[in-house]
């Protein structure tokens, strides 16, 4: 027994072996918990991109990726496992997909010299790569989006929104705290009244907080929600009869799943995004032809088009692109976290490059650098039809209000920088 | 045969009365702490510590904690994740204010801060017992985690409501904060591990654990020989909430770096604890390590099994994870409802015979 135990460990170390070699993008996911429904169509494209690029381009470069896979459960602790074992893998970037884990591996990846993306979550004053060296969050974060859904508010207002009221319905954890500073200053700044109403995780029970919405009456609600808590507040903000066009979510609460338990009732619902929506690109036909059709795909393969499987697509895309450049600029294509640091850092992305991959117009064109690791932070506005079950884009992308944004940056960066004895430096 | 006995006569009640009376299980013992404090150190790498030795020695902690006024004192609480909040919460504030401090002192100052938050929120005891008890304790619970939450000088003020573990040190070595060294992690929680283990041991053979069993077995009876409830009950809360405090202590500086309340605190961090004593055993230091282990290691084993050697599906692993940890946990309490330290006693009593067993 003990002998058949060692031989099946053996032949499967074996098995496992040949993938280190390989360009290695880690997917830290959840399938699993009351979050899974949006890490799993994300876990999804992130696979099934790289997939494509393994089945259609041979890798990139000509060297073959993997994506190892550790399921997080959006749980720190076990994204602390999930980082131990995938470090040892030499990942070029990593991808945590949860705020609460961005944290912790924000300090580590400096000294492990591996490159962290969190796109559009995270810590917001990473975008000050003087102090962040090795976190990415391009192309927009949070307080970009918080900027964004006051840029629309003010855009449909006919640019006056002093003595409305804003309500904030935010996830009670370090990821639905974020906007709160950016919103008091903006608050501040255009006159509107706003109103705090944190839901505790995972977001089952809202009734007290959308009571006190209908007492309340606040002009326009929006949401930083994740997981279970948004279909549950589309659902109640559906009973108390708000108005869904003045209902803003985040762009981690617009997606399909988060809006088709209410049905009907969910029409006119809006969240921000920073990329396109739909299925109406090259690289989908390509994903369909290569990896759905050949029995690849990481899911059931249904998911395509979806905004999250987009989401994912855009990340794998991203990292890439970022991995094309590294092997470039160096001239080889077994290219290290290190090299791929320094790509990302230089990482442009142009209208052209995006149509040449099959993806026009699928995120802004933005261009990265030591001072600006966060992008152009562009935000758009989508809406929910109920009827055609699509998101179609009501505002088109517009620049965040930097003036407020950037001296929030300067400072949280600051005192992360004070925190830790680092010397903001760019060379 | 593995345990000889020929030979190995008390001659004092000294000898009597020590922890492992039989020689071999003394020996044994010795050999666990030598291979733990001069081998292991030697061999760790980052994954091994991070991933198994501190949350298992944490985690340790907090059940011999637990141990203290559960399974000692009869007192169930369901409040150890609001009270490892506390030891964490007051690390950091302490950690921050004072960086050059070193990190033990700030670490048993978190204890002794919990005790303190532990004593207030016993008093309750004096005068509710079980489950209404279970009810106050999870009302500590909820008002900490959401006192955490709310008052933004626990924080520092920081946007988002966490709270980071700066580089501190002792003596001069690196204990939190990313540059850390395998070993030395791992040593400083193990030192907070033996030194809880040593002092739980011996407080609960003295006279006060005598008198927090006696509390336990039959309030009453006990009020009667002259046990004063007031003093066993709060100090039982007191050392207990010690214990915790240090193990959330080190759970935030040391294994995590960077904390948030709701997620690192919540009530399922009070059930987990629970659960490990129970699995383990009630009344027992050494159940509260194997019921650490048990809970700690199980979720890793099946994932390095499932995921690495088997190539499975993440999900289906972690799905699968939870059905074998629910499993286990209901045979376990069905083939040994006192937990695994009984199972080794058992188990200890048949090896002391075998292979002559009459």
């Amino acid at each position: 027994m003990k002998l058949k135990v060692t031989t099946l460990a053996l032949t499967a170390l074996m098995a496992a072996g040949p993938v280190m070699a390989d360009l290695v993008f880690p997917s830290m996911s959840y399938r699993t918990g009351p979050f899974a429904a949006g890490g799993i169509p994300f876990a999804d494209g992130y696979a099934d991109y790289f997939t494509l690029l393994n089945e259609r381009d041979g890798g990139i470069g000509g060297e073959k990726i993997s994506v190892p896979e550790c399921e997080t459960g959006y749980n720190t602790e076990k994204g602390v496992e999930c980082y131990e074992s995938l470090k040892a893998l030499k990942p070029l970037v990593l991808q945590p997909l949860s705020t609460g884990i961005t944290y912790q591996i924000i300090p580590k990846s400096i000294v492990d010299d591996i490159p962290v993306h969190t796109m559009g979550y995270g810590r917001t004053s990473a975008k000050n790569g003087a102090v962040f060296s090795h976190t990415f969050n391009y192309p927009a974060n949070y307080w970009d989006g918080a900027s964004g859904v006051v840029n629309y508010l003010l855009e449909i207002n006919g640019g006056d929104i002093s003595g409305k009221k804003l309500a904030l319905v935010y996830h009670n954890s370090a990821y639905g705290k974020e906007p709160i500073r950016t919103l008091e200053a903006l608050s501040a700044k255009h006159g509107f009244e706003l109103m705090l109403l944190p839901v505790d995780s995972p977001g089952q029970e809202q009734k007290s907080q959308w009571l006190q919405i209908r007492r309340d009456k606040p002009d326009y609600v929006t949401m930083w929600g994740w997981g279970v808590m948004n279909q549950v507040a589309i659902q109640e903000a559906a009973n108390i009869r708000f108005p869904m066009e003045n209902f803003i979510g985040v762009w981690w609460a617009g997606a399909q799943h988060d809006v088709l338990p209410a049905g009907e009732a969910a029409n006119g619902y809006k969240a921000i995004t920073f990329h396109a929506v739909g299925k109406d690109y090259p690289v989908f036909a390509d994903i369909q032809k290569y990896v759905v059709d050949a029995g690849k795909a990481a899911g059931a393969g249904d998911q395509i088009g979806t905004v999250l499987y987009n989401r994912g697509v855009y990340a794998a895309m991203l990292a890439a692109e970022a991995a094309k450049d590294a092997q470039a600029a160096n001239g080889v294509t077994a290219i290290t976290g290190a090299m791929m640091r320094d790509a990302m850092e230089n990482l442009n992305i142009t209208e052209e490059r995006m149509t040449a991959l099959g993806m026009p117009n699928f995120g802004p064109a933005f261009q990265v650098s030591c001072e600006n690791h966060g992008g152009s932070g562009l935000v758009g506005v989508a809406q929910w039809d109920a009827a055609a079950q699509e998101w179609s884009l009501v505002s088109e992308f517009k620049q965040s209000d930097q003036d407020v944004i950037a001296p929030l940056i300067e400072e949280d960066s600051a005192a992360f920088a004070a925190e830790n004895n680092i010397t903001p430096q760019c060379n | 045969m593995l345990y000889r006995e020929a030979g190995d006569f008390s001659t004092t009640y000294r000898q009597d009365s020590q922890t492992f009376p039989i020689k071999f299980d003394r020996w044994r013992n010795y050999v666990v702490l030598f291979v733990a404090i001069c081998v292991i150190p030697f061999l760790v790498n980052d994954y091994w510590v991070n991933s198994i030795f501190l949350p298992f020695l944490i985690y340790a902690i907090a059940a011999i904690g637990l141990n203290i006024l559960v399974g000692y004192c009869g007192q169930v609480s369901l409040g150890t994740g609001g009270f490892m909040a506390v030891g964490a919460y007051s690390c950091y504030k302490l950690m921050t204010s004072f960086p050059e401090v070193s990190m033990f002192i700030h670490v048993i100052l978190a204890g002794a801060i919990t005790a303190a938050v532990g004593v207030l929120f016993g008093l309750p005891s004096l005068r509710i017992k079980g489950f209404y008890l279970a009810v106050a304790t999870l009302a500590a619970q909820f008002f900490l985690v959401w006192m955490f939450n709310r008052v933004s000088w626990f924080y520092n003020y920081s946007a988002s409501g966490q709270i980071n573990a700066p580089e501190r040190d002792t003596f001069g070595i690196l204990i939190t904060g990313p540059s850390t060294e395998a070993w030395a992690t791992y040593l400083f929680c193990l030192i907070f591990t033996i030194g809880s283990a040593v002092i739980a041991r011996n407080l609960t053979r003295g006279s006060l654990g005598r008198q927090w069993m006696a509390i336990r077995d039959m309030d009453i009876a006990a009020e009667i020989i002259g046990v004063n409830p007031l003093k066993a009950k709060l100090t039982a809360f007191a050392v207990s909430s010690f214990f915790v405090g240090i193990s959330g202590a080190l759970f935030f500086s040391v294994y995590l770096g960077a904390v948030e309340v709701g997620e690192a605190f919540g009530i399922q961090k009070s059930f987990l604890v629970l659960f490990m004593i129970i699995i383990g055993g009630l009344g027992s230091i050494f159940g509260s390590f194997a019921g650490a282990a048990f809970l700690v290691l199980l979720p890793v084993v099946l994932k390095v099994i499932g995921v690495d050697f088997l190539g499975w599906p993440t999900d289906i692993v972690a799905h699968v994870n939870l059905v074998i940890v629910g499993g286990l946990i209901i045979v376990f309490l069905i083939a040994e409802p006192h937990g695994l330290a009984q199972l080794w006693r058992v188990a200890k009593e048949k090896l002391r015979l075998w292979p002559f067993p009459h």
